[in-house]
């Protein structure tokens, strides 16, 4: 009798594999596995052989996102039922596999193993059609499940091989152990390339200094935002706490926007050591009449249009000044303006705190 | 509340998904960027009208996971892709900021 397991299991869609492994709401999941279907010959329950709870999320997101179809081998051999034991026995040796998946009309009836070539042996009986040999206890995969599915499969079951199924049990594949721990490794390292490529090279995320410089253009709110996004996800790549991260980002922005709104144009000089984060916005014009003035919160000289988008609140140069340690600002209307935002960094904030009580 | 959670208590739609489960524990409305970046607290939805790609820049620099774009205003197609980009929810609706502000105040259980 054929006996499908995984159809006692609904299998989530796509997304919702991928959110679930991403937030806490993965009891879900664990409650599907652990339904035990109907007629299980098994020892106990064994899972994957990783944390799920606390695993890195990228190793977590591959088990789940990867489906058993992305893993398995397609090109299969297959018999009938009516192929001989010794017909079996020719086609394993010459491809050196172990079993053969046994298939009608492309529904799969069983699998014959090299087990059961040497049986049909011993009993003399080589010319016997494969029905009367083959296991019949089938284990089947379904194509969508993710190889989530397929992990623990391995670990609860002593198959070496699970058939594949698509939605019309058709057999589409076969799916064995190796199948799995090559794709995987081929995957996670995929995976950390592209987190290194992400968070620049080691060195850069571990230790020194890192300075970026950004060119920004009058009235291009096309591009707006994109040096203090971009620096934002350096400070991320070095685990900056939010806080202090956060503080980085307002003043990079602002001035940043001020460059885009009020000057001909400038550039964005970031630098940052261990210590602390330089943040400068420095352009050509036209520079501001009174500094002071430009200070104060709510002065602002932006036009209707510019205000229409949600800028012109006076409340730019107010933000730096009030995240930053440090904080200059230079203008000459003929020269241009020149603001310089420092901002220390937790561990030498605390330094500094600490040498200040030594003193007192 | 889920981010997921705006579309039970404001009628709209999700122009973009963001992280939908991604936790919202308060909620700013302004319509002035450097009021946003100044004042409005992390993990909150942004409640607005201004529709460009900038306000995502901000709700991105801010830790905003969502932006509620009230009134009916539309989203342009750099706003989209930006959000998209950045993984941050863009709700519109046809409500006003006032509506969409205690509805969401009430979802939040502060009134
Ligand atoms: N780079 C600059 N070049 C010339 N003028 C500037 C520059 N930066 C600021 N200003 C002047 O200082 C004023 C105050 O700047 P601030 O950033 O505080 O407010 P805002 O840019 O007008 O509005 P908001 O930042 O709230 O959107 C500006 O309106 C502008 O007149
Ligand atoms: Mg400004």
């Amino acid at each position: 009798m054929l006996q499908i397991f995984q159809r006692h299991l609904s299998i989530p869609l796509r997304d919702e594999v991928y959110r679930n492994s991403r937030s806490i709401s993965r009891s879900k999941w664990t409650e599907r596995l652990h339904l035990q279907p109907k007629n299980i010959y098994t020892t106990g329950m064994q899972s994957i052989p990783i944390n799920t709870y606390d695993s890195p999320t990228a190793v977590l997101e591959l088990i789940y996102k990867l489906k058993v179809k992305d893993v398995m081998t397609s090109d299969i051999h297959t018999s009938t039922p009516s192929t001989t034991m010794g017909q079996v026995r020719t086609i394993l040796k010459a491809n050196s596999i172990t079993g053969l998946p046994v298939i009608e009309n492309k529904q799969i009836l069983g699998i014959v193993s090299m087990e059961d070539v040497l049986q049909a042996l011993d009993a003399g009986r080589i010319d016997a059609p494969v029905e009367q040999y083959m296991s019949k206890k089938l284990i089947v995969l379904e194509e969508d499940m993710p190889i989530f599915f397929a992990i623990s499969y391995f670990g609860r079951y002593s198959y070496r091989r699970f058939p594949v199924i698509n939605k019309a049990n058709e057999l589409v594949g076969i799916v064995t152990s190796r199948d799995i721990t090559t794709k995987l490794l081929l995957e996670a390292n995929r995976e950390i390339e592209r987190l290194e490529d992400e968070t620049g090279t080691p060195q850069e995320v571990y230790t020194g200094q890192i300075e970026r410089w950004f060119t920004v253009q009058s009235y291009d709110f096309e591009n707006a935002g994109f040096a203090s996004t971009e620096i934002k996800k350096i400070l991320k790549g070095r685990s900056i706490n939010s806080q202090t991260a956060r503080r980085i980002a307002i003043s990079a922005y602002e001035l940043e926007m001020n460059l885009v709104v009020h000057s001909k144009g400038g550039s964005i000089h970031f630098l940052m050591d261990d210590s602390r984060v330089l943040v400068q916005a420095d352009d050509t014009g036209p520079g501001i009449e009174d500094v002071e003035a430009a200070l104060t919160e709510g002065y602002t000289t932006a036009t209707e249009w510019i205000r229409s988008l949600g800028f012109g609140a006076g409340m730019g140069l107010p933000n730096v000044q009030r995240v930053s340690d440090e904080f200059s600002l230079t203008s000459e209307p003929s020269r241009g303006t020149h603001a310089k935002s420092i901002i220390l960094l937790p561990r030498h904030e605390q330094k500094q705190i600490n040498q200040t009580a030594q003193k007192e | 509340m889920k981010v997921q959670a705006i579309q039970d208590c404001i009628t709209g739609e999700f122009k973009t998904q963001g992280d939908p489960a991604a936790e919202i524990q308060n909620a700013y409305t302004s319509d002035l960027l450097s009021d946003v970046m100044g004042n409005a607290p992390a993990d909150s939805v942004l409640i607005t009208v201004q529709g460009h790609k900038n306000t995502v820049a901000v709700a991105n620099l801010v830790g905003m996971p969502a932006i509620i774009l009230c009134n009916g205003r539309s989203v342009p197609q750099d706003m989209q892709e930006s959000a998209e980009q950045e993984e941050i929810a863009l709700y519109t609706t046809n409500l006003d900021q006032f509506t969409a502000s205690y509805k969401i105040a009430h979802a939040l259980g502060k009134i």
